[in-house]
């Protein structure tokens, strides 16, 4: 058995989903190969090579590989998936992206989101917003899978694996990038934080988020999350967004803070370890998961919980 | 320019479903059904470029079986020309859905198709980005802004940093997020009208496709559940539980 393993970078570094996805490729089992593609990578090529039990780094870079356009890269994952029996990827918005058009070309059923390594064929993944688990079993010659990293911990680091290079495969002109706003922050990324702050439609305009939400977070070291409704009330910006459709995280400490808990939004965030719900509505469902409850107005038992950290 | 738009039918998002006893799936009789939500921004955008001049035709397309005619119907009361059913019964997957679609593209020489990212029943995220690959077409998914140009598009896409714009020759695939737009409803009037707009029906192997599964489906069980814990008096008794107890700051 042979794995190539989609690593998910911004070229000057390695993200740690990587690391999460491949652990979840372990667990298929066999000889472990890390696709860096990109453009001036060579320092998130050095990260993956440092991850332990892999067989070797494939770095492939190239101007259209700079920043994941779907084509190009999905044609150069078609391209070297002859040698390998699995295709893995990290479930993030490159993998959901790339690791479809690759199974299409491939003529394979991609499973998405996989949470549980069965066997090296049988994965389990959540269907309606998680609230069933489906236990499937892949019958094309190749598997092509996306994971969702939450649930995996990180696979260790130390080694020192060696690095190939590769050339790129013909440029497909089909898209181009335009621009890239992506915003870089301090804070813990939202998909591997230990703990998370989210906040919802109770926090009522972008400055108020803000001023209530930030301090707290940053007391705890935790990354900031937001509701769908946040998100299109626009106080909170769209990769905040915790939920079905939005981030799925699985942090030891989880806050809910205005948020009332509809499915969709518990689908995210119901696999943290703990769940603290603030909330002035004793009866909003997210009590329901909240292994500890706050009744009351947010806008005075926020900025009071900050103080006293 | 002709706008093609699979809409799927699922159980209504609000619906809480329950798993069948024995792992048989998950309940369908008597449940609620609707328009995919993702769906209904996507139809909702092609009709929008009807409307602005840019698109002459927005044609609905489902894979399902006999009741999915009210999805279509619903999606020619919000505005949509005409409606072709693909009759199939039972769950079909992505690529098999993705191969059918490919078929009716060609079949209509549609120059856009605009799906919804993402099936709220299967979850799977991936109908779009493998027709984009079957036609050898361009693919913007997660939109949440598209501006047709001459022989191109620039989407904006939501991405996990961020957002993302990029440019994309046409033909082209897009996915619509959930900021794209927001989903008209239809009146009664034009859900009256809707009633004779034309629905033809079709069936996979018009197309040449097998819709045979690829993925065999074990077990469907409940996911572990979560009780409720307690309530607690304070910000201060809060932070004491969470050092103390839960051990998690
Ligand atoms: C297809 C689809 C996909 C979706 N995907 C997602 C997703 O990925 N993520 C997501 O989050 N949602 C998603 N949703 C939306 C989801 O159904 C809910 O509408 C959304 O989660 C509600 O956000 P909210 O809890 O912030 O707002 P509300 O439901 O309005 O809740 C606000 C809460 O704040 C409380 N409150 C108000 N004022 C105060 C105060 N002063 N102090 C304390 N508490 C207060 C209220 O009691 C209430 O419980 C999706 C919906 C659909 C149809
Ligand atoms: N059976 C179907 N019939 C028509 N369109 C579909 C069907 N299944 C999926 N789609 C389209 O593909 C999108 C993504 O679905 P999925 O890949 O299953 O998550 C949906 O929002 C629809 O636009």
């Amino acid at each position: 058995m042979a794995i190539l393993l989609l690593a998910e970078h911004d070229n000057a570094s390695l993200s740690e989903l990587t690391a999460r996805a491949l652990t979840a490729a372990r667990r298929i089992g066999g000889d472990i190969d890390i696709l860096v593609a990109g453009q001036g990578a060579r320092a998130a090529a050095e990260s993956a090579a440092a991850l332990a039990d892999i067989r070797r780094v494939l770095l492939v870079e190239g101007d259209t590989l700079a920043h994941g356009l779907a084509e190009p890269l999905a044609d150069l994952v078609v391209s070297l998936a002859g040698d390998y029996d699995a295709l893995v990827a990290p479930a993030t918005t490159t993998g959901k992206n790339v690791f479809p058009r690759v199974a299409a070309l491939l003529d394979v059923m991609q499973v998405s989101d996989v949470v549980e390594v069965v066997s090296a064929d049988t994965f389990k993944r959540p269907i309606y917003a998680g609230n069933a688990i489906q236990t499937v079993q892949a019958t094309d010659p190749k598997i092509v899978l996306t994971v969702r990293t939450a649930g995996f911990a990180p696979a260790r680091t130390g080694a020192s694996a060696p690095i190939e290079t590769l050339p790129p495969t013909a440029a497909s002109q089909l898209s181009s990038i335009r621009e890239n706003r992506i915003v870089k922050s301090e804070r813990p990324d939202l998909g591997a934080a230990k703990i998370v702050v989210s906040g919802g439609r109770a926090l009522g305009s972008e400055e108020r988020f803000r001023e209530t939400i930030i301090p707290v977070a940053d007391k705890l070291g935790a990354a900031v999350g937001a509701s769908r409704a946040a998100v299109d009330a626009g106080y909170a910006p769209n990769d905040w967004q915790v939920g079905q459709t939005g981030k799925i995280v699985a942090p030891d400490l989880y806050v809910a803070v205005g948020i009332s808990g509809a499915i969709q939004h518990l689908a995210g965030m119901k696999d943290a370890k703990v769940i603290v719900a603030i909330n002035k509505d004793e009866d909003a469902p997210i009590f329901q998961v909240a292994d500890y409850g706050l009744v009351g107005d947010l806008f005075e038992l926020v900025p009071e919980l900050q103080r006293q950290l | 320019m002709k706008v093609l738009v699979p809409v799927k039918r699922v159980v209504d998002p609000n619906v809480k479903i329950r798993v069948k006893a024995g792992g048989e799936g998950v309940e369908l009789a008597n449940v609620k059904m609707s328009m995919n939500p993702f769906c209904e921004i996507a139809v909702e955008e092609a009709i929008r470029l009807k409307e602005k001049g840019k698109a002459s035709e927005v044609v609905v397309v489902s894979v399902g079986p006999a009741q999915a005619q009210e999805t279509l119907r619903t999606g020619l009361a919000m505005g949509a020309d005409r409606a072709i059913l693909v009759n199939v019964e039972g769950a079909v997957e992505p690529l098999a859905v993705a191969k059918v679609l490919k078929g009716v593209v060609e079949a209509e020489a549609a120059d856009l198709v605009i799906l919804g990212k993402q099936a709220i029943d299967d979850d799977c995220n991936q109908t779009g980005q493998m027709l984009a690959a079957l036609l050898g077409w361009s693919q913007a998914t997660f939109a949440s802004k598209i501006e047709l140009g001459d022989g191109k598009a620039v989407v904006e896409r939501e991405v996990d940093g961020g957002l993302q714009s990029i440019e994309v020759t046409l033909p082209t695939v897009v996915t619509a997020d959930l900021r794209l737009n927001e989903p008209r409803f239809a009146s009664l009037p034009n859900i009256m009208k809707a009633k004779k707009k034309p629905l033809e029906e079709k069936s996979a192997a018009d197309y040449g496709v097998s819709v045979a599964p690829r993925l065999k489906v074990l077990a469907t069980e409940e996911p572990g559940t979560r009780k409720a814990g307690i309530k607690v008096a304070s910000p201060a008794e809060l932070i004491d539980k969470l050092r103390n107890e839960a051990r998690v700051i």
